[in-house]
C-alpha cells in the first residue's frame, strides 16, 4: 500500500494551501518531487495514481506531467544518479571526456545502471552552472569543475555512503 | 571599477541571513514603497528605464502598467527563476548569495502591482537554492515583511517558492504559468497576455529574478538616478555570467559602459583566454543569440568599438550583430569547433522543444541530425543549405520564441562560419582528428550572405 507518512501528508496539505482554493492541481510538481524522493527515486504507476488521488485529479493528468519534465524518472534508477551536463559551455570545457571516463570507470553506457544498482549515468542539458564546467548533478546538489580525479573521489564517496 | 547596485553586498559575511542583510540597509526600499501610492512606484520604475533582464529586454515599468485591475479578482506577481538558457547562471548566484535582495524587490513589486500572493518559480535542479529562498522567506515573515498587514501598512502579501522539474520551456512566461498550475509546460497562444489572463485566469506579471532585484536600488536611489547609470536605453547595471574559454569565469556586474574587448581581456573581468590562445568567437547573450566571430564581436561593421550594452551588442542586426539577451556570455578559443558547439545547441533545443508546434518539434530534431552528420564526417555539401532552409522555416512560425531561439544559433553559425562547415564536409577524416582553427577573416569585414532556397 503506497502512502505518505503523516508528516509528508501535512507537507502535501501545506503545499496545496499555497495555491488558490480549488486549484490544488497546482501543487502537482512539488508533490511529485516529494513522491519521487519518498518512493525509491522514481515514479511507478501506482505512485502516480496515489498522487492523483491526493490532489483529486485524474491519473492521466499526473502521467502527462510526469512524462513531460526531465527530473521525474519513469523507470527505476540507481542509488546514485550522475547527471552530467553536455551542452555547449560544458562541452567547451571537456564534458565529453568526463562522460567517456565515467562510462569506462563504471562500465556502463549513458542511460544504464550498474549491475549492483548503485550508479546510473545520464547526460543532461544545461543545468545553469556554465562557469563551473564541467559539472554534474548528484542528488540535490551540483558537483562542479569536474576532473577524472574528482570523479574517482565522488564514486568512492558514494560507495562509502552506501555501506 | 563599475558601480555595483546588486552585488555590492553579496560578499558581506553572513549576508544570506536576515540579521546581516537588514543591518546592511536591507528592506529600506519596502519602508519607502509602503508610504507611496502603488502607481507612483510603477512610475519610478518607468523612469529608471529598467529593461527585463531575462532576455527580451522589454521595459519593466511598461509591462507593469499593462496589468488589468478588474474589481474583485486577485492579481499575482510571479518571479521567473527558471534560469535555463545555456551560458546563463546569474540568477542562481543572486538567489544563492543574497536571497533577501530578491525577496525585498518582490515585496515592493507585489505592492506596486497589488499582488497578495506572489510566487518564485525556480528551476527544479536548483533544489538547494529553493531551500535558501524558503529560509529567507520565513525570516522575512518572522520580521513582519511578509504576511498580514506588513509593517502596519494594511498591505498583505504571502510569498511561495514553486520548484519546476526540468524544462527549459518553462522560462517562457505562459509555459511557466501552465507549469505553476500543475500542467505540462506548453506555451499559450497570446493574446490574452498574462497581464490580462495569467495564472488561474487572473492578471499576472512575470519578471526575471535580476529585474525584480533591480527594483530595490531603483527605489533606494530613485528612478532618475538609476537611469543616469549606463548609456542610452541601457540603464542601470547588468549581471553577466561569463563562461567558456576564459581565465576567470563567473558573475560580473557591469554598468554597460565598458567595451566587449575590455570585458574579455581585462583582469577585472574575464582575464583573457587561457593558455595564451586566441579568441575565435563568442555568444554574448545566452545560447539563443547569434554567435559572432572575433572581428565582429570586438568591432561593429561600422568600425566602432562594440560595447557591452543592449544597443551596441545588437548593432548591425543579425547580419553583423547579436544581442544582450540574458547576459550569458560564452567564449570560444581558437581550438574550438563551431560545428560541434552548434550541434550541442541544436541537441539542447531539440531536447527542450515542448512538441506543440510542428516546425519546432520536427525541425529541431532534424537540425540536430544534420549537424551530427556533418560533425561525424557524414555530411553532404547540400546539408548546409538544408540547415539554412529548416531554421528559416522554424523562425516566426511557432507559438512561442523557442522556435526562434533554436533557429538563430544555427543561422548565425552558418552566416559567419560557413567555411568551417564546408571544410568539415570536404575533409571528413581530418575533421575527426583536428579542429578547423581560426576563420580566415576578410578585411574589411566581409559578410557572406547564405543563399535563400525557396
Amino acid at each position: 500500500m503506497i502512502t505518505f507518512s503523516q508528516e509528508k501528508l501535512a507537507k502535501v496539505a501545506e503545499l496545496i494551501s499555497h495555491y488558490p482554493q480549488g486549484r490544488q492541481k497546482s501543487a502537482l510538481l512539488p508533490v511529485l518531487h516529494l513522491a519521487q524522493d519518498e518512493f525509491g527515486g522514481w515514479l511507478d504507476t501506482p505512485v502516480m495514481d496515489y498522487v492523483a488521488g491526493l490532489l483529486n485529479i485524474e491519473p492521466i493528468e499526473v502521467y502527462e506531467v510526469a512524462s513531460f519534465y526531465s527530473m521525474y524518472n519513469l523507470k527505476p534508477v540507481g542509488k546514485f544518479m550522475f547527471e552530467v551536463c553536455q551542452t555547449g559551455p560544458c562541452m567547451l570545457n571537456g564534458s565529453d571526456n568526463i562522460i567517456d571516463y565515467i562510462k569506462q570507470k563504471l562500465n556502463i553506457k549513458v542511460g544504464e545502471t550498474t549491475a549492483d544498482g548503485m550508479f546510473t549515468l545520464k547526460t543532461v542539458e544545461c543545468l545553469g552552472a556554465c562557469g563551473y564546467a564541467p559539472m554534474m548533478q548528484l542528488g540535490k546538489n551540483y558537483r562542479e569543475h569536474l576532473t577524472k580525479e574528482k570523479v574517482d573521489a565522488i564514486i568512492e564517496e558514494c560507495r562509502a555512503k552506501a555501506n | 571599477m563599475g558601480r555595483k547596485l546588486l552585488l555590492e553586498k553579496a560578499h558581506v559575511e553572513g549576508i544570506r541571513t536576515y540579521e546581516v542583510y537588514r543591518r546592511e540597509g536591507g528592506y529600506r526600499s519596502v519602508e519607502k514603497a509602503l508610504k507611496m501610492a502603488p502607481a507612483d512606484i510603477v512610475e519610478e520604475v518607468k523612469k529608471s528605464g529598467l529593461r527585463g533582464r531575462g532576455g527580451a529586454g522589454f521595459p519593466t515599468g511598461m509591462k507593469w502598467s499593462f496589468i488589468a485591475k478588474p474589481e474583485g479578482i486577485p492579481r499575482h506577481l510571479v518571479c521567473n527563476a527558471d534560469e535555463s538558457e545555456p551560458g546563463t547562471f546569474k540568477d542562481r548566484y543572486l538567489m544563492e548569495f543574497i536571497p533577501h535582495l530578491l525577496i525585498e524587490g518582490m515585496i515592493v513589486s507585489s505592492f506596486a502591482l497589488g499582488s497578495n500572493a506572489s510566487y518564485i518559480y525556480i528551476r527544479g535542479e536548483y533544489a538547494w537554492v529553493a531551500e535558501i529562498l524558503e529560509n529567507a522567506i520565513a525570516e522575512a515573515r518572522q520580521n513582519g515583511w511578509l504576511g498580514k498587514n506588513i509593517q502596519g501598512s494594511g498591505f498583505d502579501c504571502e510569498m511561495y517558492v514553486h520548484r519546476g522539474a526540468g524544462a527549459y520551456i518553462c522560462g517562457e512566461e505562459t509555459a511557466l504559468i501552465e507549469s505553476l498550475e500543475g500542467k505540462r509546460g506548453n506555451p499559450r497562444i497570446k493574446p490574452p497576455f498574462p497581464a490580462i489572463k495569467g495564472a488561474w485566469e487572473r492578471p499576472t506579471v512575470v519578471n526575471n529574478v535580476e529585474t525584480l532585484a533591480a527594483v530595490v536600488p531603483i527605489m533606494n536611489i530613485g528612478g532618475e538616478e538609476y537611469a543616469k547609470i549606463g548609456v542610452g536605453k541601457s540603464t542601470g547595471t547588468k549581471l553577466i555570467s561569463a563562461c567558456g574559454n576564459i581565465n576567470k569565469p563567473g558573475i560580473y556586474e557591469i554598468d554597460m559602459t565598458i567595451s566587449v574587448e575590455e570585458f574579455i581581456f581585462s583582469e577585472e573581468y574575464c582575464g583573457g583566454i587561457p593558455n595564451g590562445k586566441k579568441l575565435k568567437a563568442c555568444i554574448p547573450g545566452g545560447s539563443s543569440v547569434p554567435i559572432l566571430p572575433q572581428n565582429l564581436l570586438l568591432t561593429t561593421a561600422k568600425g566602432e568599438k562594440r560595447m557591452m550594452n543592449y544597443e551596441s551588442l545588437s548593432d548591425g542586426g543579425f547580419a553583423t550583430g547579436s544581442m544582450m539577451g540574458s547576459g550569458g556570455f560564452i567564449v570560444l578559443d581558437e581550438d574550438q569547433c563551431v560545428v560541434r558547439h552548434t550541434m550541442t545547441l541544436a541537441r539542447f533545443y531539440h531536447h527542450e522543444s515542448c512538441g506543440q508546434c510542428s516546425p519546432c518539434r520536427e525541425g529541431t530534431g532534424w537540425m540536430e541530425r544534420v549537424l551530427k552528420n556533418i560533425e561525424t564526417g557524414k555530411g553532404k555539401m547540400s546539408d548546409i543549405d538544408l540547415l539554412w532552409d529548416i531554421q528559416r522555416k522554424i523562425e516566426g512560425n511557432t507559438i512561442c520564441p523557442l522556435g526562434d531561439a533554436a533557429a538563430w544559433p544555427i543561422a548565425a553559425a552558418i552566416r559567419h562560419f560557413r567555411d568551417e562547415f564546408e571544410w568539415h564536409i570536404k575533409n571528413p577524416e581530418e575533421a575527426q582528428r583536428r579542429n578547423y582553427g581560426l576563420a580566415h577573416y576578410a578585411d574589411p569585414i566581409h559578410v557572406p550572405t547564405p543563399p535563400v532556397t525557396a
